[in-house]
């Protein structure tokens, strides 16, 4: 009798490199969007204003990115109502970091039901992702809303016919953000230093990512080795390239488009091939 | 009968003590090892799994060489003792972990219930952690939603089942939690101690639907349990793991057999410590039988060694009879201030002679007191000391059978029958 063709899966201590499996991911799509549900409905209840603390946060943030960088610190946003520009970049930038943060706590976070559960491990981030997408929607209707206050009030505001881009910007967010978190969650199964650099190195990475400020006045005002940091760096590029979308502001390049999804989905690949091997045997270290 | 799951060779290698400093030469080490395309050097060395042996090196093997074969439709029992293995087979069963070594192929889904409620979300009510649950050990949304009648009404919770989770009481959570597992539908179901949860009346539930699923059912399960009574119930063949490795796989009566025969294996108590207060040296008993097993009715002999380090003018021994679940059954002494004896400095051996043990078939233990009886002064307190079992052998009672658990001991007696 030969049976041995028939098997469903193997449980072994080989892995491939990749082992995205989408056949199985699909079978549990049901879960992802219960993880899903979970994490939109559980952060806010018994809360009194709820889903509205995802609008507070990017408004505050933007009034005082406002007073601090353009009001105090004299940063031009050329044409562009300040308070426009810094949303945009906070939006954008919110998205980055509730993926990367939300990803890069995988393991640590989830060691109980990992523990105890199998499901495609990956599942977990996807959720995140998406449920952090929903935030983002959230906060996209908001910009479009003082958008429109702007324009009605006189300001000189128009969008790109590059546009068309815009949904590729935001995968290129989640990709980022996911295959660096992914890295770190699976890094921080065995050694927990990465945690404490996580905490702060986001912060800092948004000031040389050009968020307060667009990439025109870094080149004209820091050191050119500076500029060419933040210049290179890829969430630059995206947060350029998304206030270029929407507001028709910065520089776009298809150079720089090419540059920045080439270095998102390869890090998103190293991100998930380091996942993998980690799934499988984290527990026994976490 | 086709064969639904292998295990070949499997082996599962842990470190011991703290993952930390090392952890990364050893990484940098097996890196090194591996992109020269040479083995990994760690798994040479290892320890064979034995708890309580003093570590030998920096890494333990959990398993080793673990072969077997599940049919389908058969209920599988894993027993062995605390940190033989079962759970680390489980984990590696359920793909929470892989193997150092070796693969297990099968050709159906496998779920597990292990500790149910992971994944339960305080914040979220019984219906949606119901869905939640559910959906994390693999089923989809349409399945839940056409059995969660069910799940519900298996639970008792129906007044709660719109109220989030953290209000309920551990029992109702537990209750809930192994609703949803039970309703599972897997081709393989792994079982592990959850029956001990909830109270009597929901084991009962509990054990009924475990029995339901395999017998019933017809599903592949295989059962960890501690209780032997539950696998004797339901399990058809047993795998005995000790250390790590399969020391006896076949039928149950026979494994679990092979499995009480193993606890027993070191029942004497020895304590070889430096002392400098009276202390009690050795306990053992001599039963009519070897490994001590003992005949109803039998002459008992219960020795105990004792130590004095100076003298003591009153000494005190006793010990309680405790049967399994630690309840005491009779208590015997010896307090030499009765007798006006001062013991001076010395190895004693002190021996209580049971001429005709009335003691029930079961399972027992000794609980022994040494202490001075006028100050109160306790010089040594052993539990759980020199288990022995008492049988039955060549003592027939016509028409009944004798039934484990039916009194603690027998009285001597004899009935006067008259006619009136």
């Amino acid at each position: 009798m030969n049976s041995d063709d028939k098997w469903l899966y193997e449980i072994s201590s080989k892995h491939k490199l990749i082992n995205f499996n989408f056949k199985e991911i699909w079978r549990y799509r049901d879960l992802i969007l219960l993880f899903v549900k979970r994490d939109i409905t559980t952060v806010y209840k018994q809360t009194i204003l709820g889903p509205l603390w995802y609008l507070i946060q990017p408004l505050f943030t933007s009034v005082i990115f406002t007073l601090v960088f353009n009001n105090l610190g004299s940063i031009s946003t050329g044409n562009i109502p300040p308070f426009l520009f810094n949303l945009a970049g906070i939006t954008a930038w919110n998205y980055f970091t509730a993926c990367l943060n939300g990803t890069s706590n995988t393991f640590r976070g989830n060691a109980g039901i990992f523990g105890k559960v199998y499901f495609p491990r990956v599942i977990t981030p996807i959720s995140v992702t998406i449920s952090n997408l929903f935030k983002f929607g959230i906060q996209l209707i908001i910009f479009g809303v003082f958008y429109l206050y702007y324009v009605f009030s006189g300001a000189d505001l128009g969008v790109t016919s590059n546009l068309f881009l815009f949904p590729v910007y935001v995968i290129m967010i989640a990709l980022l953000g996911l295959g660096i978190g992914m890295t770190v969650s699976a890094m921080t199964t065995k050694y927990r230093d990465l945690t404490v650099l996580v905490g702060f190195a986001t912060t800092l990475l948004m000031y040389i990512s050009a968020v307060p400020y667009p990439l025109s006045e870094a080149r004209k005002k820091l050191p050119e080795w500076v500029a060419d940091i933040v210049a290179y760096n890829p969430v630059t590029q995206i947060i350029e390239g998304f206030r270029y979308m929407l507001l028709n502001t910065g520089t776009f390049s298809w150079l720089g488009f090419f540059y920045t999804l080439f270095i998102c989905v390869s890090l998103f690949l190293i991100g998930l091939i380091i996942f993998n091997r980690t799934e499988k045997t984290f527990i026994d270290t976490v | 009968m086709s064969v639904i799951l292998i295990a070949e060779n499997i082996s599962k290698q842990y470190r011991l003590g703290l993952v930390g400093t090392g952890t990364l030469a050893h990484d940098l080490n097996r890196f090194w090892h591996r992109i020269r395309g040479k083995e990994d050097p760690y798994l040479k060395v290892g320890a064979l799994n034995v708890r309580n042996a003093k570590a030998s090196s920096d890494y333990v093997w959990a398993l080793q060489d673990i072969n077997f074969e599940v049919q389908k439709g058969e209920v599988l029992g894993i027993i062995g003792r605390n940190g033989a293995g079962k759970s680390t087979l489980l984990k590696i069963l359920s793909r929470v972990t892989s193997p150092t070594t070796g693969v297990i192929k099968t050709k159906g889904r496998i779920a597990s219930l292990l500790e149910v409620g992971t994944g339960f979300h305080s914040e979220l009510t019984g219906r949606e952690n119901i869905y939640l649950n559910g959906a994390i050990l693999g089923m989809t949304k349409s399945e839940i939603s056409s059995k969660i009648d069910e799940i519900v009404a298996f639970s008792g919770c129906e007044m709660y089942i719109d109220t989030p989770v953290k209000r309920y009481s551990s029992g109702m959570t537990v209750r809930l939690a192994f609703a949803v597992a039970a309703h599972l539908e897997p081709d393989i179901l792994i079982i592990d101690e959850v029956l001990a949860v909830g109270d009597v009346e929901f084991q009962k539930k509990a054990i009924g639907k475990v029995k339901e699923i395999s017998k019933g059912e017809g599903r592949t399960v295989l059962f960890v349990s501690h209780d032997m009574n539950a696998i004797s119930l339901l399990t058809d063949r047993v795998l005995v793991l000790k250390n790590g490795k399969v020391s006896f796989e076949g039928e149950t009566d026979l494994a679990i057999k092979e499995y009480l025969k193993g606890e027993s294996e070191e029942p004497n108590y020895h304590f070889d410590e430096q002392i400098d207060s009276p202390k009690i040296r050795e306990i053992y008993i001599d039963t009519s039988l070897p490994n001590n097993i003992h005949e109803f009715g039998k002459k008992l002999k219960i020795n105990f060694k004792v130590e004095l380090p100076f003298g003591v003018d009153n000494l005190a021994l006793s010990f309680q009879v405790i049967d399994e679940i630690q309840a005491p059954i009779t208590h015997l002494w010896q307090i030499d201030s009765q007798f006006n004896v001062k013991r001076e400095k010395g190895v004693y051996l002190f021996s209580c002679i049971v001429e005709k043990s009335r003691l029930y078939i079961g399972n027992y233990s000794l609980r022994v007191y040494l202490s001075d009886s006028k100050n109160k002064e306790r010089f040594d307190f052993i539990d759980s000391a020199c288990n022995f079992k008492i049988e039955m052998i060549k003592n027939k009672r016509d028409d009944y059978n004798w039934e484990p658990g039916s009194c603690k001991y027998i009285e001597d007696s004899k009935w006067v029958i008259e006619k009136i």
